[in-house]
């Protein structure tokens, strides 16, 4: 029993790392439905920004987000101006596409500028300190901030949305770009404005992602699929509903995991698509 | 016991290189294209393709391709000569990326395209295999090494009494890990409780198996298994792993991971609270570089070792001692040795020996290959 136990925290935790993940997706795809097939790749960039200020000036990696941040926030709002706004329109299908193609376009260019070597932040005693409730359970300090930090992240972007000039501005050209731009909103700036925010959470996720785990050019999709499923099953559009999502995919497949390591993935998989058959809305989601 | 007291050394049970050798004899029956490989092609140029990983997550294993190749290069000069005519050598080396499939593509380039006469693969199983097999697919000779025999030969569905006409292979296999690593345990006070998680590629699968693996022979040499079973490449969390290594008092962890892998598992083993006396893992640690990334925790960690400055042996080639072999990396590089220089090096004087049969070599692979050549014919290589 107390081994269930210790793979339901452990499969919490987890999730929280899938959470932060999925929080930057659900974001985009909510506000200007673009479902950024390059999120995962963007992690990898910022993980891989974030190796070269930590080596250059010798930050330790949690310091380095002052940096990378604004950085890829920067390299956000640009992408946005400059090629997904393009590619925006009443059809899904361009913008995904252009997505695809950053996708290929960042691996590529990471593969020749890094090589595919592992890398990883090292954060000295923060990778393995943790506090020991029992004898069975300990929760890692990394993972419970990683969990810790997507509850604020997502308790920051209510805020944002709901409490905020921004947030307001997010929402309308949700709920209706023409209206929105016929009250005076810029919609390109706007979505500009909620790529960069999308991009400054990505920091976030990738400089985690890399304390936590070795990293190449290629990581990045098999990290994002974690991530959309928790979106998928949260329900597309609902913060806390991707963080449930990133949890419940985290607890299954340690669950799972317990019993026989090999089932772990797969696992995690069937779980969403159970979701997906049976609520395709997802769980939080609001029936359109 | 913390980690850090515990014992930090290699492996020094008696693996040596003959031994490791004798045993790869299962893929070897055949060194037959030997003269043909220079008769079929006349004067033009002996293309041998090099195919090693470079890149991604084991590239470490390939961190002294290009000073080995570059010395191999040096001492063939303008060419070899083989019954009075002189061949030009070209070395083609290629990156398989640690991907099965891009070893398999380059494998396949280098046959069709580049027209390669004698294919050379090593370091692990994603590798060697993909490479061996395009190359039986396609009649070329092919020797390999730097991968668990048993990886290379069952884990391309090899049978014993056939074995493979184009491919062969020299390499250590489970019952020399197993010698070294008991080795290793019985020097230390412990419970004989090992804990074993296998990396889910043909390596694991194969050191993993109940009757020709590990886990048999370490029960055999009096231990306790603790089997987690198989775990996805790159996974995110062994936390259910690291609670069942715990509940059954594992002071031993053993068995394969991708250096990736083994920094994620080690990690949460600290947040964990788990600390075995012992921790012998294969492939993942054989490299400076490898527990460097481990930072602190990686001291007092042990692995197979296969090959050091100390191994008694010259290169038939060159005739540079191990020692001095590791020397001239380390003056040419200005890193420390690692263990595939040997290995490398040895896989391509079996290559040239392979090519210009009168010449005489005195590395260990080169005497024993050739005791062992069955008397086939063949009218051509290609």
């Amino acid at each position: 029993m107390e081994h269930l136990g210790n793979a339901i925290v452990q499969g919490v935790l987890t999730g929280g790392l899938y959470a932060m993940f999925a929080i930057g997706l659900a974001l985009i795809f909510g506000i200007m439905r673009l479902v950024n097939i390059a999120h995962g790749d963007l992690i990898v960039l910022a993980a891989y920004v974030a190796l070269i200020v930590t080596q250059t000036l010798g930050l330790n990696p949690l310091l380095a987000l002052g940096i990378v941040i604004p950085i890829m926030a920067v390299v956000g709002y640009g992408l946005q101006r400059g090629l997904f706004n393009r590619a925006m329109g009443t059809d899904v299908m361009p913008s995904l596409l252009v997505s695809f193609g950053l996708s290929v376009i960042i691996q590529n260019g990471l593969l020749m500028l890094f090589s595919a070597d592992n890398k990883r932040l090292q954060a000295g005693a923060l990778e393995v300190a943790s506090v020991t409730l029992s004898d069975t359970i300990s929760i890692g300090l990394l993972p419970s901030l990683q969990l810790v930090l997507a509850i604020l992240v997502i308790i920051g972007l209510q805020f944002l949305l709901y409490r905020t000039a921004i947030g307001r501005a997010f929402r309308a050209v949700s709920d209706d770009p023409r209206i929105a731009q016929l009250m005076g909103l810029n919609n390109r700036h706007v979505f500009g404005l909620a790529m960069a925010l999308s991009c400054a959470i990505v920091a976030l996720a990738g400089v985690l992602l890399a304390i936590r785990a070795n990293f190449d050019p290629a990581t990045g999709p098999t990290r994002l699929i974690f991530g959309f499923e928790a979106v998928i099953i949260g329900g597309l559009t609902s913060f806390w509903g991707t963080l449930a999502g990133g949890i419940i995919l985290g607890v299954v497949q340690s669950v799972a995991s317990s019993f026989d390591p090999g089932w772990q993935i797969l696992a995690g998989h069937i779980a969403f698509l159970i979701v997906l058959a049976v609520r395709p809305n997802g769980l939080f989601g609001r029936v359109a | 016991m913390k980690t850090s007291e515990m014992p930090a050394f290699a492996a020094t049970t008696p693996l040596s290189r003959r031994d490791a050798l004798r045993t790869a004899a299962l893929g070897l029956t055949a060194l037959t294209a030997a003269g043909y490989v220079g008769r079929a092609v006349a004067a033009s140029p002996i293309r041998i393709g090099f195919v090693s990983p470079q890149t991604g997550p084991i590239a470490a294993f390939g961190s002294a391709d290009e000073f080995v190749v570059n010395e191999i290069r040096k001492t063939i000069g303008d060419g070899i000569t083989i019954n009075g005519t002189k061949y030009p050598i070209e070395i083609l080396v290629r990156d398989s990326q640690s991907n099965p499939s891009r070893a398999a593509e380059v494998a396949a380039e280098l046959i069709t395209k580049d027209k390669a006469n004698l294919m050379v693969a090593s370091s692990t199983s994603d590798t060697t295999n993909p490479v061996s097999d395009q190359c039986e697919l396609n009649g070329v000779p092919c020797i390999t090494t730097d991968t668990p025999w048993e990886a290379w030969f069952f884990g391309r569905g090899g049978e014993p009494a056939k074995g493979f006409d184009w491919t062969y292979h020299f390499f250590w296999g489970g019952a020399q890990v197993v010698q070294t690593f008991t080795g290793l345990w019985n020097s230390i006070e412990t419970n004989k409780v090992v804990g074993t998680l296998w990396s889910n590629d043909p390596d694991g699968v194969a050191l993993s198996d109940a009757q020709k693996g590990l886990p048999p022979a370490f029960t055999k040499a009096g231990y306790k298994i603790v089997d987690t079973g198989l775990f996805t490449p790159l996974s995110n969390d062994f936390s259910a792993q690291i609670a069942k290594l715990k509940a059954a008092q594992a002071e031993i962890v053993t068995g394969v991971f991708l250096p990736p892998d083994f920094a994620t598992f080690w990690a949460q083993c600290g947040q964990q609270g788990y600390r075995p006396k012992a921790a012998t893992v294969a492939k993942a640690l054989l490299f400076p570089s490898s527990i460097e990334a481990l930072g602190d925790r990686g001291a007092g960690l042990s692995s197979e070792e296969w090959w050091s400055p100390d191994h008694p042996f010259k290169s038939g080639l060159t005739g540079q001692s191990a020692a001095e072999l590791c020397d001239t990396f380390s003056k040419a590089t200005g890193k420390q040795w690692v263990q595939p220089i040997g290995f490398k090096h040895a896989v391509l004087e079996v290559a040239l020996d392979f090519s210009s049969a009168p010449k005489r070599s005195r590395i260990p692979s080169r005497s024993w290959t050739r005791s062992r050549r069955p008397t086939i014919n063949r009218s051509s290589v290609r």
